[in-house]
């Protein structure tokens, strides 16, 4: 190839200076991108007075502050007071000291993201599973009005789902499915099955047939084809879906804010929440999506390759 | 291993009728293949005996017992994919070992039977190697090592060498048909290469259109096609065809074009004045000056130690093998002199054969 090019220039292969500019729009993009991610990082890492001085500080001196005001609540004592109680426990302790406060108790951050990892999972893992059946059945079997039941699924999905939010609302309030994680599981599943089944529907058509019907003839029931057959071959649809519902429940804000408020409120309506003394207390909403963001990274992360693979699978055939 | 039965098998998909009222048997140890244009039906024919589909009507017996409507894994078949079907997910081993694994034989025993079908398919070496990494060859051994291990009651096969090159797939039907010869095994074969069907089956049943239009052992359907579909699909290049207008009386030995007069075999019916066909194959012409039957060279095909010419005659191109020594310039005329005793008459509408010696000296026997 490289010997070649000073003579000749492939006609599908870009030129190196076409690559070039690609790879400078794409960084530039990701740069920018990453811009409003740096800072919420940074802001985890200062003071409450450098959070919101003005100019921006970029450069500051770190803190531990934000994470600790983030696991923890406080109250305000006397300095006497303070002077009695002997040396800090701690770094938190510390830092906590120096604004004449001492910790009272652990915050609700903790319960709130444990929350957030039950619903996401929950929910993702019931539309996945939901979707990859019926993705199945549509594949499959000859369904009387198939394409208008695939049309009436998607459209489940063609108005933003906060369009239903007072109905859901009276519908949850009446079904006691209010403020419970079970109920956010549901609803976010019935969001996500509409995408599942569309996305699975067309991996599961790539898979031949045959494979399911050498191992029926093997003496396989259906079911069982389908489990030792099917899946191993569509774990690349199934884990590009779960990527797309876990983002989708995971960031899920408007409902969370209107349906959870206590046991089951979820992360992101609990962050920016966070109060400190006199307003928001910044480093501590930085520090709590600093750390709300890593469960999701880690999760595409591990899944990526498939990802990538997922989203161009079909597109060109084998 | 055991006989199968189709009687009266239809299967329609929707209005259209992909197989009609098919009737055959295929006898134990038998190697049939089922041979025909793509759409005739013959794959829908393979596909119910497996029980992969339902037939509309008519039933289905293996070994005698009425199978029409068992699921396909209560059948004891084994059925050989064109695309193979090997599980990408699975090793040659386990790809071979599934369907014991499924039966529930004990461990040891689906590794000793396992290994001992690899060594009849000589892919012992490549057991534990993943399947996405095999040739095209290997991927059809191991696609028959998964029919052979189960020691079914018979084997069916949907072109198992389609996705074959040209080269390979001579060399696995010779291998195909040794191994039919050792396991003696019950076989179906599905092809649509009358060169496969010619070389490995001991009947050939010729489909058109949903229809099995011939059934009958390779020399029979190649010397004796009942109808011009089968002498036309069958043999390369295909029966000749000469058209022309008589009526004929029972044990006429000749037919007439315009002042050339043809021998054939006595005709066995009685033929109203209609459109009639005269069949030969290439083989059967010969070039000599003084016959009557004469027409202009259009060209010839050099094969080595034969050659075709096409000769344009009054009554339809015709296509002769030939010595190659012999050298006929384009459009030079030539007599034409056919075989007596190897010509077939068909009926101009419908195209079926006319009763005549060649056929029914061999129909009693």
């Amino acid at each position: 190839m490289s010997g070649a090019s000073t003579t000749a220039h492939s006609v599908v292969e870009p030129s190196g200076t076409s690559k070039r500019i690609a790879g400078f729009l794409v960084i530039l993009y990701a740069v920018v991108s990453m811009i409003p991610l740096a800072w919420i990082f940074a802001t985890g890492w200062k003071t409450p007075p450098d959070s919101i001085s003005y100019p921006p500080k970029v450069v500051f001196e770190p803190s531990l502050e934000g994470y600790c005001n983030l696991f923890t609540t406080r109250t305000r004592q006397t300095a006497a007071y303070i002077e009695e109680l002997g040396p800090p426990q701690g770094e938190c302790d510390e830092v906590t000291r120096r604004r004449e406060m001492v910790i009272a108790g652990s915050s609700n951050y903790v319960p709130r993201f444990i929350n957030s990892l039950v619903i996401a999972f929950g929910s993702t893992f019931l539309a996945v599973s939901l979707g990859v059946f019926s993705a199945y059945a549509f594949s499959r079997f000859k369904i009387p009005l198939a394409d208008d039941l695939l049309f009436f699924i998607l459209s489940t999905r063609m108005m933003p789902p906060i369009a239903v939010a007072i109905p859901i609302y009276l519908m949850y309030r009446e079904l006691g499915l209010s403020d419970s994680a079970l109920g956010m599981i549901l609803l976010y599943t019935a969001v996500n099955v509409s995408l599942a089944v569309w996305l699975l529907k067309g991996f599961i058509d790539e898979i031949p047939r045959e494979y399911e019907e050498a191992a029926m003839i093997d003496g396989y029931t259906r079911l069982h084809a389908f489990f030792k057959v099917v899946l191993p071959q569509a774990a690349t649809g199934i884990a590009a879906t779960a990527i797309f519902c876990m983002i989708f429940a995971w960031n899920e804000y408007a409902f969370a804010v209107l349906l959870t408020s206590g046991q089951a409120q979820t992360a992101p309506p609990f962050i920016p929440t966070i109060i400190g003394e006199g307003g928001m207390d910044w480093p501590a909403v930085g520090a709590g999506t600093t750390l709300f963001l890593i469960p999701i990274v880690v999760f595409t992360v591990l899944l990526r390759k498939h990802l990538l693979r997922g989203i161009t699978f079909g597109a060109v055939r084998k | 291993m055991a006989e199968i039965k189709v009687e009266n098998l239809q299967k329609s998909f929707g209005d259209f009728v992909a197989v009609k009222n098919s009737n055959f048997v295929v006898a134990d140890g038998e190697f049939v293949v089922l041979l025909g244009p793509s759409g005739c039906g013959k794959t829908t024919t393979l596909r119910m005996i497996a029980g992969l589909e339902l037939p509309s009507a008519g039933r289905i017996l293996l070994e005698g017992k009425d199978v029409t409507f068992k699921r396909a894994g209560e059948r004891d078949i084994a059925f050989v994919f064109q695309m193979f079907a090997l599980y990408p997910h699975m090793n040659v081993r386990a790809n071979i070992g599934f369907s014991l694994k499924c039966e529930g034989v004990a461990r040891a025993e689906i590794r000793r039977r396992v290994e001992e079908t690899a060594r009849i398919l000589r892919i012992d070496h490549m057991l534990d190697m993943s399947v996405s990494g095999l040739s095209s060859g290997d991927r059809q051994r191991v696609a028959l090592g998964r029919a052979i291990v189960r020691e079914p009651k018979c084997f069916l096969m949907d072109e198992p060498l389609g996705a074959l090159d040209a080269e390979f797939r001579h060399l696995m039907c010779g291998e195909l048909r040794g191994l039919h010869n050792r396991l003696k095994a019950t076989t179906v074969y599905v092809t649509h290469d009358q060169l496969e069907a010619m070389s490995m089956a001991d009947k050939i049943a010729v489909m058109n259109k949903g229809v099995i239009e011939q059934f009958a052992a390779p020399e029979e359907i190649y010397q004796r096609p009942v109808s011009m579909f089968v002498a036309d699909f069958i043999g390369s290049p295909p029966m000749n065809f000469l058209h022309f207008e008589s009526g004929l009386a029972r044990g006429s030995t000749e037919v007439r074009f315009g002042e050339a007069v043809v021998a054939m075999p006595a005709v066995h019916e009685e033929l109203a004045p209609s459109k009639l066909v005269l069949g030969v194959r290439p083989e059967h012409i010969r070039f000599d000056d003084t016959s009557k039957l004469r027409g202009a060279v259009y060209g010839s095909e050099y094969l080595g130690t034969t050659q075709i010419v096409t000769v344009d005659t009054p009554f339809g191109q015709v296509k002769a093998r030939t010595s190659s020594e012999l050298s006929l310039r384009p459009g030079s005329h030539v007599g034409l002199q056919l075989n007596s005793e190897r010509l077939s008459l068909f009926r101009g509408d419908g195209g079926r054969a006319v009763k005549s010696a060649l056929y029914e000296g061999e129909a009693h026997g």
